[in-house]
């Protein structure tokens, strides 16, 4: 198993703050719109930096969508910043109607993501964003791992003509990724090479699978695993080849079961490939306020869980 | 200014493309088309500054129109390939399959003029909002345009967009409500009653106008002074009253031509109350 070092502990949002500060010194036509929540979403360093191309817009997703929208005429690159529950489900015919039909230059920057946003609860755990989002033609779809990844996501996707979703939480987690890697969407990330089962993860889970193949390589099981940062275009070639190779898979996501990354495989390994598949994910159920780990725990996501799903894999090759 | 008969010529023209395509496609809303033809005209003819040759997506250097109220699709198709946007013989195609004039706008099939898709209601604010704030950052001292249905602005979007646009002194944008209280299910004042616009859209920080959209002369002198209060630091409203139907006796003085095309015989009746002026498509 190949070995990781954690640089730091860093928050994803920073990773996005951090590239949009500086995009906006690179990009003249990049500007960028809060909801209220300039803070949360490590805005401030753009504000601070480029007061005319930020736009608060109060308490009004809705709106923010749709002038993100009218500003791509005219050439501009808007990036809208706030929670994930409100960047997708609130405003979701927005999205559909002035920015995904309307094929609008639009980046959907969403924070706070899934049950590690912790103690606020359900109300803001958003666990349905990826299906939602997916589901859209014209949408790009995206949940880097940690704080280097989405940074150079943030960057890379401003080069992306068309609209994208780019998700990203609100914990400090392990930061392992290369500072200066090459973000290249739709381009799953091979993390470690494995002959006896596949573990394709995605966002925070990315770490845990790491963890859990550790944990396996010791118990005597070869897992190949693969971060995939890009949930749509999905790189079915990468899947494939691996599965192809370990004959069972498991998916892990901070996400509903139904309508996440591990859906998007199935129908791919269904098509091309079927193989043994187990899923960890949330079980079409809602959070509840506790502190991330904890939460993580009792809702089926920790390592322990990966490990687990990737042994009942294994058993049924 | 262009020939005053000139324009009502068009309009009148435009009517009859109205009756004729939603005709055609046996499916389209002609009521609200009809009411805003002279709108349509005014602003396409008169109005705007804007280059129907060499459509771009970007709108730099001129003004921008946004239809938010996306079912009258008919009157803004009729107007833009009158303009010179595309051959009028494509109206023909409107509603039918494999056609750019889709039900209600869509940029998609690369339509010219049509820079956002629209019919779910009340999303054009904002994002003429957006364009408007666009061509500030470019030091564009063109303007922005967007038409609005009565009914339309008992969508919640609209009151933070209009709240948004005041806040950020978005002085290069003239928005306006075709007030002719009338929906889907009936007199807006008995669906969801409006209250005193007028005040609302000043409580709100617009400059606020009104004016009969159905009398060219009006129209013209209304837009014009509009105009000439944008850069002033506020947003412009104009609560236009039309008639839902205008020109076609019929289908005036209802609601029930929102959504419903007309027969052979009442499309037969409809035509000859508007006469052939500049040629059918």
């Amino acid at each position: 198993m190949k070995k990781y070092t954690i640089q730091n502990e860093k928050d994803t949002r920073s990773g996005f703050g951090a590239g949009l500060a500086e995009l906006g010194k690179e990009k003249e036509n990049v500007v960028a719109l809060c909801a209220d929540l300039t803070g949360s979403l490590k805005m401030n360093e753009f504000q601070d930096n480029h007061p005319e191309r930020f736009f608060q817009v109060g308490v009004a997703e809705a709106n923010m969508m749709g002038i993100a929208a009218g500003l791509t005429i005219g050439g501009k690159i808007p990036f809208t910043g706030t929670f994930a529950n409100f960047s997708t489900g609130r405003v979701y015919d927005q999205i559909r109607q002035s920015i995904a039909y309307s094929e609008k230059n639009v980046k959907i920057c969403a924070s706070h993501a899934g049950l590690t946003l912790g103690e606020d609860g359900a109300t803001h755990q958003i666990l349905e964003d990826i299906g939602l989002m997916k589901m859209l033609p014209n949408m790009v779809v995206i949940n880097p791992c940690d704080y280097n990844q989405t940074k150079a996501a943030t960057k890379a996707i401003a080069n992306h003509v068309g609209p994208v979703y780019l998700r990203f939480g609100r914990p400090k987690v392990p930061n392992f990724t290369p500072e200066d890697q090459n973000f290249e969407i739709g381009k799953a990330v091979m993390l470690n090479e494995g002959n006896d089962v596949t573990i394709i993860t995605t966002g925070h889970l990315v770490w845990k699978a790491i963890e859990a193949g550790q944990i396996l390589a010791e118990q005597g099981i070869d897992a190949e695993i693969i971060n995939i940062h890009t949930i749509k275009p999905l790189d079915t070639e990468a899947i494939v080849n691996s599965v192809r190779k370990t004959r069972c898979v498991v998916t892990a996501e901070e996400h509903q079961i139904s309508g996440g990354l591990g859906e998007s495989v199935a129908q791919c390994l269904a098509q091309e490939n079927p193989a043994p598949m187990e899923f960890v994910g949330v079980k079409d159920v809602f959070g509840e306020s506790g502190k991330p780990e904890e939460l993580m725990e009792k809702y089926g996501l920790s390592t322990t869980h990966i490990v687990e799903a990737a042994k009942k894999a294994y058993n049924r090759k | 200014m262009a020939n005053l008969t000139s324009l009502k010529d068009l309009a009148t023209q435009t009517r009859r493309d109205i009756i004729r395509m939603v005709h055609g496609a046996k499916s389209g809303h002609p009521g609200g088309s009809l009411g805003c033809a002279d709108y349509f005209i005014a602003l396409y003819h008169e109005i705007m500054e804007h280059n129907p040759q060499h459509f771009s997506m970007d709108g730099i250097g001129e003004d921008v129109f946004f239809l938010s109220n996306g079912h009258i699709s008919p009157v803004w198709y009729s107007t833009l390939a009158r303009a010179g946007y595309f051959d009028v013989a494509e109206l023909a195609t409107f509603r039918k399959l494999n056609s750019r004039l889709q039900g209600h706008p869509a940029t998609e099939e690369g339509l010219p003029g049509i820079r956002m898709s629209s019919g779910s209601l009340g999303q054009g604010m904002s994002v003429a909002i957006g364009a408007a704030l666009a061509k500030k950052l470019n030091g564009d001292d063109k303007l922005v345009y967007s038409l609005h249905g009565d009914g339309e602005i008992q969508e919640g979007q609209i009151w933070e967009a209009a709240m948004s646009a005041a806040h950020h002194k978005v002085d290069n944008y003239i928005a306006t409500i075709d007030y002719n209280n009338r929906q889907i299910d009936g007199d807006v004042s008995d669906v969801m009653s409006l209250g005193n616009l007028k005040a609302k859209w000043e409580a709100f920080g617009w400059i606020t106008l009104e004016m009969n959209g159905n009398d060219m002369e009006d129209v013209i002198a209304t837009l014009q002074k509009a105009k000439s209060m944008t850069g002033q630091g506020k947003p412009s409203m104009i609560l236009m009253t039309t008639e839902m139907g205008q020109g076609v006796d019929f289908m005036m003085g209802t609601h029930a031509w929102h959504g419903v095309p007309p027969s052979d015989e009442q499309k037969e009746l409809a035509l000859s109350q508007l006469a052939e002026t500049i040629g059918d498509y």
